[in-house]
């Protein structure tokens, strides 16, 4: 899916800039976006060293285990697949955190460190198993209770109240991430009656 | 409310590192340890984030999109509603830097405070960027098979982005 959506930009790009004519664009583009990438790379790397750092600390105390703990009610219902003390959850619970307080940066290198963990007791090494998807669905939903970098800049642009759009953000997504984890818990529930 | 998610973070970091250090973990060994993991991580992630980047780059540039909405614009004006909003929806769950922009753009056009700057609020505050993150997070594992990931994932998208609309327009409409 990913491979026909990869391929659908670049065919488009291409395709369309040949038409109208943007040939020189084009052209620049093909050959600076590779540095864009290698950029946005170099932008997360130091995050995410100090972060897996970090956590590597907190799971070596144990820390991360109690805190996956506090959130065992509401984890073991999202992810039925996972056994209670599974590793992956603590990075699980970290992810959904980080990512409430609008914390972004913090919250990829969780993320990633959550699919590790997933991977390691995966059977099919190149399938994604039910956990993984359930965690990118509420990932990609993105539960955010403090959207940031969307009011830093309205009160840059002078808003009278930056933060009003915290009600309506919010309850937009709690929408999408009920509807997204109400269809993904269909579609489990109807793989396992095949 | 940004002073709450600005102290955060250095209590979460002191946290981790007391309770390290009061359970005898020998912490700085053991952040070496789990940086050494990151520096893997991001080895690994590179040639994904290169290959979505460079895409959606060239993509954004050829202004195909607005090619494309073209047609859909005196729909826009008779409703009116800025046609701006349209490509941000559809690019909201490809790239969330491009998103941000044509938000910036709106506000500075019609101002933060307007129905449309609050309507691109939420739009920008719903959801995150799902193409992006899945091929991230199934790309650092070497995932290819990923079943019903993207359609479920784009399906949450949509709800929100139709969400945003409605709970917009009934608190500021």
């Amino acid at each position: 899916m990913v491979n026909k959506i990869w391929a659908f930009l670049i065919f488009m790009a291409i395709s369309y800039s040949l038409l109208t004519g943007n040939i020189e664009t084009i052209n620049t583009g093909i050959l600076t976006h590779a540095t864009s990438g290698v950029n946005l790379v170099l932008e997360m790397m130091p995050l995410i060293i100090l972060w897996t750092g970090i956590m590597k600390i907190a799971e070596a105390s144990g820390l991360l285990k109690i805190f996956s703990r506090l959130l065992n009610p509401l984890l073991s219902k999202l992810f039925p697949s996972l056994k209670k003390d599974h590793p992956a959850l603590g990075y699980i619970a970290s992810n959904i955190a980080a990512n409430m307080l609008g914390l972004g940066s913090a919250a990829t290198p969780f993320g990633l460190k959550a699919m590790e963990e997933l991977e390691k007791d995966n059977p099919k090494k190149d399938t994604a198993t039910e956990a993984m998807i359930t965690f990118l669905v509420l990932n990609t939903a993105g539960v955010t209770l403090i959207p940031t970098t969307v009011i830093a800049l309205r009160l840059m642009h002078g808003s009278k109240n930056p933060t009003e759009i915290i009600i309506t953000s919010v309850i937009a997504t709690a929408i999408s991430s009920i509807s997204g984890l109400t269809l993904d818990y269909f579609i489990r529930r109807r793989k396992r009656h095949e | 409310m940004n002073n709450i998610s600005k102290i955060i973070i250095p209590l979460f970091v002191l946290l981790i590192i007391l309770y390290g250090f009061f359970k005898k973990v020998n912490v700085y060994d053991t952040f070496l340890e789990g940086a050494k993991e990151g520096l893997i991580m991001v080895f690994h992630i590179t040639p994904t984030i290169v290959a979505m980047v460079f895409a959606i780059n060239i993509f954004l540039e050829s202004n195909f999109l607005e090619g494309a909405l073209s047609f859909l614009r005196p729909i826009f004006t008779l409703i009116n509603i800025p046609m701006n909003i349209l490509p941000m929806a559809i690019l909201r769950p490809i790239s969330g830097s491009a998103s941000l922009a044509i938000m910036n753009d709106i506000f500075n056009l019609f101002g933060p405070d307007s129905f449309i700057g609050r309507l691109a609020s939420t739009l920008q505050g719903c959801t995150d960027t799902t193409i992006y993150v899945l091929a991230l997070y199934f790309g650092s594992i070497k995932v290819t098979k990923t079943r019903y990931a993207l359609p479920v994932g784009l399906f949450a998208d949509l709800m929100g982005i139709i969400a945003a609309f409605i709970v917009t327009f009934i608190f500021f409409g």
